[in-house]
């Protein structure tokens, strides 16, 4: 077996810090049986379907199931075993780890105060069983699973985007997704609006928070210096004042110095 | 029952003002700047308050309208999302000649610290902008001082320079 290659050559600008000792923490896990409501919930799903993996974590129990039983795994925490709220429905992206997404669904049951998380895993561009029809909360949820990452869903009423624009390309919440947008999305209100034509015109978006150009007279104003848009940069100091030096037409001229500070807040 | 008191001999005689169309046109524009509600995010918390009853517009001639066809002014509040920019260029073109725009906050400047791929990075990418106003969000001293700034500017215009078609139109 060989090594994995490391290129060395950059060995002295790097870091002398790395994490290789650092262990992640790991949440404490436990048996379902350990909890009464837990282990019965478990026996009773293990009768019906098959549970791959079972545990309880952070006072939830997390299931894991197969993606095709979602629906029916749902109903019957629902109308058998009392919990009849789903309060959360979305995924994960694991692509780049398993080639997979995770869907995951918080279930909340009220009178136990006990929660479940159903999860399972579906591939790519394998899709999932809708529960709008036994949860009304996962009509919104399932759209913006999909909206956000692609993650198909049979069986929904309305498919729809709900928070992108429907012309929008691409899925924001996957992880290969830039934060900055990719190409499309730079350009999308300039293609929109003025068409492609005007992307010369208007120019790429400043990404560069720090960017400053004083002699940038259209998109910066130096303080103290302001000219007016689009003109020469001057070194000229500019004084600030809200009303023209001769005063306005039938508008008296305020003279700083005229004024009167009142110290008195109680007056 | 009321006395007429204008006293001719007094004040240099006639109670007359001479002035040119520019001025008389631009006093009139520049004390009734009706703006459009534009609220987009937190910035028109400030512009809402701005309007009420501490900071009160209304002293400058500014009335917050719901429709763009009677507004003069649009107070660009809050972060313009790319959603939203096809919206806010289509409002921009329903407003009536002359208009003006103030972009008021960090993210109608140049996206603030919405440095993502749903925000438009400055308003001034789909309609132009007359007045930048920096904060986070600008108190409501600082937008009524914009709105000074607007009309100095103005009144320092000719009367039909705002009708000259302005940058990106």
């Amino acid at each position: 077996m060989m090594r994995e290659y490391k290129d060395k050559q950059n060995v002295q600008a790097k870091s002398y810090y790395t994490d290789r000792y650092w262990v992640a923490p790991r949440v404490p896990t436990f048996e379902a049986s350990s909890d009464e409501e837990f282990g019965a919930v478990l026996e009773s799903l293990k009768e019906n379907f098959t549970v791959n993996e079972a545990y309880i974590q952070l006072k939830h129990l997390v299931i894991n199931i197969n993606p095709e039983d979602n629906k029916a795994v749902l109903t019957h925490l629902y109308k058998e075993l009392g919990y009849g709220r789903l309060m959360e429905l979305s995924a994960m992206d694991w692509i780049a780890k398993s080639g997979e997404f995770e869907v995951f669904y918080e279930m909340l049951n009220i009178d136990k105060a006990k929660r479940i998380r159903v999860k399972c895993f579906i591939k790519e561009n394998q899709a999932i069983e809708s529960v709008q029809d036994v949860f009304r909360l996962a009509n919104f949820a399932e759209r913006e699973m999909y909206d956000m990452l692609g993650v198909k869903v049979n069986n929904h009423p309305f498919m729809k985007r709900i928070l992108m624009p429907d012309d929008w390309h691409g899925h924001p919440l996957r992880k290969t997704y830039p934060l900055q947008g990719d190409e499309a999305a730079s350009w999308y209100e300039v293609d929109k609006i003025f068409g492609k034509e005007a992307r010369d015109i208007i120019g790429p978006e400043i990404r560069d928070g720090a960017a400053i150009d004083r002699y940038d007279t259209e998109r910066f104003a130096r303080l103290g210096h302001e000219v007016k848009f689009g003109e020469e940069y001057s070194s000229e100091k500019t004084e600030q004042s809200y009303q023209e030096e001769e005063g306005v037409f039938l508008v008296r001229k305020l003279h700083k110095d005229d004024t009167k500070t009142v110290t008195d807040r109680d007056r | 029952m009321a006395q007429h008191k204008v006293n001719y001999t007094e004040n240099g005689g006639l109670p007359v003002a001479l002035t040119t169309v520019d001025k008389l046109v631009n006093w009139g524009r520049s004390n009734s700047l009706w703006a459009l509600t534009y609220g987009l995010a937190c910035c028109g918390i400030e512009m809402m308050a701005t309007g009420a009853s501490r900071y009160d517009f209304d002293r400058f001639g500014t009335i917050f309208r719901a429709s763009p066809r009677q507004a003069e002014v649009m107070v660009v509040a809050g972060t313009l999302t790319k959603k939203h920019a096809e919206f806010i260029r289509r409002l921009y073109d329903q407003m009536a000649e002359p208009k003006w725009v103030i972009s008021m906050g960090s993210c109608a400047n140049t996206g603030g610290m919405f440095n993502t791929y749903a925000t438009v990075q400055g308003a001034d990418r789909v309609i132009p902008v007359d007045l930048y106003l920096p904060g986070c969000a600008p108190r409501p001293e600082t937008l009524q001082y914009a709105l000074m700034m607007l009309q100095k500017k103005i009144r320092s215009e000719g009367a039909n320079k705002s009708q000259r078609p302005k940058r990106l139109v």
